[in-house]
């Protein structure tokens, strides 16, 4: 059932807040042993909040899943990190967690993520493995897994999580639900726990596009408390999905469906294109040419802000202090070396060494430049284009256990989701079909629309387009 | 960018990471694939009319007055040790 079916019900009466969140908890009792996307849940409290919910609200008792690396009031934020797992609780609200609860929503469960959002797999969770509902051998996706596969596994109605690089577009496409990441500056990042500060964006995982409106329509607009936060009307995004699509302009990259995509995810998604060309749009042809160096790009950015931004977790005002430790800079050393998994570890010294003196302007300058020629790219097709059509993905989810032992391999899975963050322009995973792969009789395929900064409404008309197709 | 060589433990030292010698093998061959990788960037040709700033219109200031901040009780609670409404830490200053 969709947030907007829930919330139709509880209008007609025909069932209650407290209801739902108990069918929430069966659900949870009965599957999330199985599929582990909850790292835990408060459901005394939630009921609480259901007996007191505001129903005239436009969230009104709506139960949201979290992704457990943006701060609720009163409870744990573990980030899928041993660094914060046992003694952090949270002292305040994210702005989006305000604005949910100020729309009568009820934030409901911490989902597991790999560690301070590193990963596309949620196999770098330091608190448990998320398994795909639609196959548990398979990866739900990452990093914000266990909002999407508890989506996914009707386990949640919808969820929260957070996007630098695909992480809520990537395990939306591979668990089989709409998974969106909004311009940057459209939402406050305030109260999430910052990775890559230039590209992490919060963002909605849903069962249908109207939720994923319902939800960005709720958590966007300025927030003083973010600098980055843009003030700029928020639309209406539900009244624009009924526009339609007749006239469009779809652009559609030849960079994004070269040699290596999966058969059957290119067959998927040029269905969907033939779909929408029958409904109306106009499909042109366009180049993306520096697509070829987002994920050196990416590469260098993200690990210099997260190297950045990680210095904070060095056991002094939260989270792990290590014991015997001989000094204060001992205790950063011993803390750091037993809280951080390997990935975090890994990037953390790439990050620190392109930063480093000598190696900055060689790595760190360069790549902001070549980011830049990036963003042009992208602009310059918008001259032509309303939205910009592609996979989400090269492959569906790959099985556990076969990440390679070379990070660059899986670094490489990402280059259709990464240049939208190094762009700052929202895009969104919408379902498009299903394959066969690697032994799997039928895995879902994601297609992803992007549109200009601040151009959400537009990109959520195509997506509702491409939802209304039957496969 | 021609040697994508990193002194992996120099490197984690500046860092504040403490790192396992298996860590430091097997970090030191993936990193090194990585920055090859990011090598490529060295070829793109740069034009010269590229500002740094990917976001112009951010990065704005609030003004600069007081708000409610967190409740340091709670922020406190939160500290590894405390006292006297202060985080404990070990001795920063060495002996004489």
């Amino acid at each position: 059932m969709t947030l907007t079916q829930l919330r139709q019900q509880f209008l007609s009466g025909e069932t209650t807040p407290t209801q739902a969140l108990e069918n929430l908890a069966a659900a949870i009792a009965e599957r999330d042993e199985r599929t582990k996307a909850y790292i835990s849940y408060d459901l005394e409290a939630a009921l609480k909040a259901a007996a007191d919910a505001d129903l005239s609200k436009p969230l009104g008792g709506l139960p949201i899943a979290i992704k457990d690396n943006i701060n609720t009031f009163a409870e744990p934020c573990t980030c899928g990190s041993k660094f914060l797992a046992k003694n952090y609780i949270s002292p305040y609200d994210a702005t989006v967690i305000r604005k949910l609860k100020e729309a009568g929503a009820i934030p409901f469960g911490r989902m597991n993520m790999d560690e301070f959002a590193m990963g596309s797999a949620t196999e770098n969770s330091a608190i448990q493995l998320t398994r795909n509902p639609r196959d548990p051998e398979r990866i739900a996706g990452g990093s914000s897994g266990g909002s999407a596969a508890a989506v996914a596994d009707l386990t949640a109605y919808a969820a929260l999580g957070s996007d630098t690089g695909g992480s809520i577009r990537q395990p939306a496409s591979h668990c089989g639900i709409v998974g969106l990441k909004p311009t940057y500056g459209r939402v406050s990042r305030y109260g999430v726990v910052a990775f890559a500060s230039s590209l992490d964006q919060i963002g909605p995982l849903t069962q249908s596009v109207d939720d994923a409106a319902l939800l960005l329509q709720t958590i966007a607009g300025y927030d003083p408390r973010d600098s980055t936060s843009v003030n700029i009307p928020v639309p209406d995004y539900l009244a624009t999905l009924k526009d339609g699509v007749k006239g469009l302009r779809v652009g559609i990259p030849a960079e994004y469906f070269a040699d290596g995509i999966h058969p059957g995810v290119r067959e998927n998604v040029e269905k969907c294109i033939q779909h929408l060309e029958s409904q109306g749009v106009e499909i042109i042809k366009i180049s993306l040419p520096y697509t070829s160096h987002v994920v050196a790009t990416y590469y260098v950015i993200a690990p210099a802000e997260a190297s950045s931004n990680l210095s904070r977790f060095d056991g002094i005002r939260y989270g792990n202090r290590a014991t015997g430790a001989s000094d204060i800079i001992d205790v950063y050393h011993q803390s750091r070396e037993q809280g951080f998994g390997p990935e975090v570890k890994r990037r953390i010294i790439l990050g620190t060494y392109v930063l480093s003196s000598g190696y900055y302007d060689a790595y760190y300058t360069r790549a902001q430049k070549v980011r830049k020629l990036i963003a042009r790219d992208f602009n310059q097709a918008f001259e032509k284009v309303d939205v910009i059509l592609s996979p989400v993905t090269p492959s569906p989810a790959r099985r556990i256990g076969t990440c390679s032992e070379n990070p660059l391999e899986d670094y490489l899975a990402d280059v259709f989701t990464i240049a939208a963050n190094l762009a700052g322009i929202p895009a969104i995973s919408v379902p498009c079909g299903t394959t066969a792969f690697d032994g799997a009789a039928e895995l879902p395929v994601g297609i992803q629309v992007m549109a200009p900064s601040f151009g959400e409404a537009t990109m959520l008309r195509v997506a509702k387009a491409i939802e209304s197709r039957k496969y | 960018m021609s040697h994508p060589h990193i002194d992996v433990s120099y490197v984690a030292k500046l860092a504040r990471l403490d790192l396992t010698p298996a860590e430091v093998v097997t970090f030191q061959s993936q990193l090194e694939a990585i920055l090859e990788h990011v090598e490529s960037l060295s070829s793109v040709e740069l034009p010269n009319d590229l500002g740094l700033d990917n976001h112009d219109h951010l990065g704005l200031m609030r003004d600069d007055t007081p708000l409610p901040s967190l409740d340091p009780e709670l922020v406190l609670r939160n500290a590894p040790d405390q006292a006297q409404s202060q985080i404990r830490v070990p001795k920063v200053v060495a002996d004489a």
